[in-house]
């Protein structure tokens, strides 16, 4: 081959048709939804999260929770996620409009999270944090100790202390177990995902 | 001296006088350059490997090394896939293209210091965005984890290198343009773009929401598909000719093949993504574009066999034959299989395991980095000015790569598929799938351990070649002395 601006022409325009169906269409369209208001409730849709649980998605990505968990829920057609009890709807790109960055991840060698704040409370997941194994028995979770702090208590034990712990890591008689500010954000991030609300756009499905 | 021993011979070139004069001149301005991109790139095999032992392990051992922040398996793993995919794939396929390039081209590389600083810059890049996601700084955007300080770094050395490539192109001696050189000026021009892109677009003025997932495996995707395959491609089209002597088979399959490459893999991200928040027609452009890729691979297929046809023999002594033939092989498989994989009703059930990573690791391992081995087998002997030290290190590598990799990706495949199964039924709890699974991730781990071995091997190979070890020879470090009576192009 030797026609040079032929060549020069189709290696610009098969990756230009690529980068414009899969790069800028969804910059242009998926990138700029809005929250929509509903209207029997009057609510915000998706909900806006707190400070805390914004700050979370940080510790989220710092420690690539994303490797072994997914948030995502594909629809009933396809899959069996809902029949699994994953979420009630699949999830559709408004849910996402608050996530920096999306976590929709590729993997599930831990359970999906789109809907883990309705699953749990924040002890359960400071508990399940700092010793995985010992909450889930089977669990192959690394632990997140380090987003713990052990100390002596000093008078009366800290309101935050995490209680029940029960493994090898637990904390001596005497001292307590308390979350870092980023095992705080995390949690609080955690809490937030739920994607229960209603989207014109994504209406529950029947389980077949 | 036979004809496949000449053929590898740097000091036995078949055409004498003026080429030979103009491919050691050539061989010498590349030397520095190519061989700062393969020593760094050998080096990051190297702490590659050992982090992707630490994080396999850890998927057996929770608590192995659980204590530290730095070593939690969420940091571990894309230091992994980060150190392998920019310090080993992409500095190795850097070196092989510029030579490639030069060598077809048929100009000495120019102005080679700044290529040099360009090698030290990418380097730095790498190793300060590794540093940055096992410090906490990991942006969990898959194959794009380096912090948005690091990555600019990257940008810019790579600017320097694919113009480098461009300008080579540009200067070249007047004559047929090749096929490799098609491949190699795509990924030199496509790879800009894409990782520009990226940049703009998740790192440096992230976009909202759920286009970042497209953006995120458009990019994901395209890396493999347009960047490192054009790469292993260009050196399949440039080894197997130039060790059995004789021409590509046919001319228009390479067309077909190189035109029906840019036109559909470009279009593949989405399959990553089937079931995800996206709108229906994305993700069906993607997996037509996915079954779409029979078309290039077959093609590719059949001129490479057709090529190798009757010179299969040529595999028992040529160690870039037989490097490059398993990964040309490696290619057409791990192709047909990601084609497979794409389809909606295959993909429920492969989606989220450990399927596949065995695939990406059929196709970064088994296709890419075993042709890139290929190519340092006949390169670096070209520039250094010495033959390889020792051919049984060449075959313990050869062999403990090859069962390393088949053993990993039969691990993880069938492991993968039951744990499919398990997430796929709704009467298996969601521990009995990380259960089933298990004993294939321990397997999966002493695959990982063959294949750091085979990694020092090749270091320590290419260290001694380096040191200029083993004693002049004046013919090439083939597997087996093979018999002189056997003329292989003339089988």
């Amino acid at each position: 081959m030797n026609r040079l601006p032929l060549l020069f022409f189709g290696i610009f325009i098969t990756f230009a048709s690529a980068w414009a169906g899969l790069v800028a269409y969804p910059y242009l369209n998926l990138g700029r939804m809005l929250p929509i208001t509903d209207e029997a409730s009057g609510d915000i849709l998706p909900p806006p999260i707190s400070g805390l649980a914004d700050a979370g998605q940080r510790v989220y990505a710092a420690n690539g929770c994303v490797y072994c968990h997914s948030q995502q829920v594909r629809p009933a057609y396809l899959s069996t996620d809902i029949a699994k009890g994953l979420g009630g709807r699949r999830t559709v790109a408004r849910d996402y409009i608050r996530s920096k960055p999306a976590f929709l991840g590729t993997m599930r060698t831990g359970p999906d999270l789109t809907n883990v704040g309705l699953r749990y409370a924040a002890d359960w997941q400071h508990r399940h944090l700092y010793e995985p194994g010992v909450v889930t028995k089977g669990s192959i979770m690394p632990s997140f100790r380090y987003l713990y702090r052990m100390q002596k208590i000093q008078g009366q034990p800290s309101a935050n202390a995490v209680q029940g712990l029960q493994g090898p890591h637990a904390p001596p008689p005497g001292f307590e177990v308390v979350p870092t500010q980023q095992a705080v954000e995390l949690v609080a991030y955690l809490l937030s995902l739920k994607r229960d609300y209603p989207l014109p756009e994504a209406p529950q499905e029947e389980v077949p | 001296m036979t004809s496949l021993a000449k053929s590898l011979n740097p000091k036995n070139d078949p055409n004498a006088g003026t080429e030979r004069f103009e491919r050691a001149e050539i061989d010498a301005s590349a030397r520095i350059p190519v061989l700062v991109f393969f020593g760094s790139a050998i080096f990051w095999l190297l702490i590659g490997s050992l982090l992707a032992l630490i994080a396999a392990f850890k998927m057996n051992i929770p608590g192995l090394l659980d204590s530290e922040a730095w070593l939690t398996f969420g940091r571990v793993r894309p230091a992994h896939l980060n150190t392998v995919i920019y310090g080993w794939s992409s500095a190795a396929g850097i070196g092989v293209g510029l030579w490639l390039m030069a060598r077809l081209c048929r100009v000495p590389m120019m102005h080679t210091s700044l290529l040099i600083v360009a090698g030290v810059f990418w380097n730095l890049g790498v190793l300060v965005g590794t540093l940055g996601i096992l410090a906490g700084d990991s942006r969990s955007i898959e194959w794009l984890e380096f912090p948005g300080y690091a990555t600019p770094i990257l940008f810019i050395a790579y600017a320097f290198i694919g113009i480098w490539g461009v300008i080579m192109f540009r200067y070249r001696k007047p004559g047929h343009v090749y096929v490799s050189q098609w491949y190699l000026l795509a990924a030199f021009l496509w790879f800009p773009w894409l990782y520009g892109t990226v940049n703009m677009l998740l790192i440096w003025q992230p976009i909202q929401g759920s286009a970042q997932g497209a953006v995120n495996w458009w990019y994901a995707h395209n890396v493999l598909g347009l960047w490192f395959t054009p790469i292993g491609l260009a050196s399949a089209y440039y080894m197997i000719p130039k060790v059995i002597g004789r021409p590509v088979h046919s001319y228009y399959l390479s067309i077909l093949g190189f035109w029906s490459l840019a036109l559909f893999y470009s279009w593949n991200g989405m399959h990553h993504l089937i079931g995800g928040p996206f709108p229906a027609w994305m993700i069906s452009a993607s997996v037509v574009a996915s079954i779409m890729m029979f078309i290039p691979v077959i093609t590719v297929a059949i001129n490479h066999h057709m090529t190798m046809r009757g010179n299969f023999e040529a595999l028992k002594w040529s160690p870039t034959l037989r490097f490059t033939v398993f990964g040309a092989m490696t290619y057409t498989l791990v192709s047909f299989q990601g084609s497979l994989m794409a389809i909606p009703s295959l993909n429920t059930l492969t989606h989220f395991t450990h399927y596949t990573i065995g695939h990406s690791h059929l196709g970064l391992y088994g296709f890419f980095t075993m042709m890139m081995f290929g190519a340092m087998y006949y390169i670096v002997p070209r520039l250094v000015g010495w033959e390889w030290p020792s051919a049984s290190l060449i075959r313990w590598h050869f062999w403990l790569a090859a069962i390393g990799i088949t053993l990993m990706v039969a691990a993880l495949t069938i492991g993968g598929i039951i744990q499919g199964f398990a997430l796929y039924d709704p009467a298996v709890s969601f521990t009995n799938s990380t259960l089933f699974a298990s004993p294939f991730l321990w397997v999966r781990g002493v695959s990982g351990i063959l294949l750091t071995v085979a990694h020092v091997v090749f270091a320590v190979n290419f260290v001694m070649m380096l040191a200029r070890a083993g004693g002049p020879r004046d013919e090439p470090t083939l597997f087996a002395p093979h018999a002189p009576d056997k003329e292989v192009a003339a089988v």
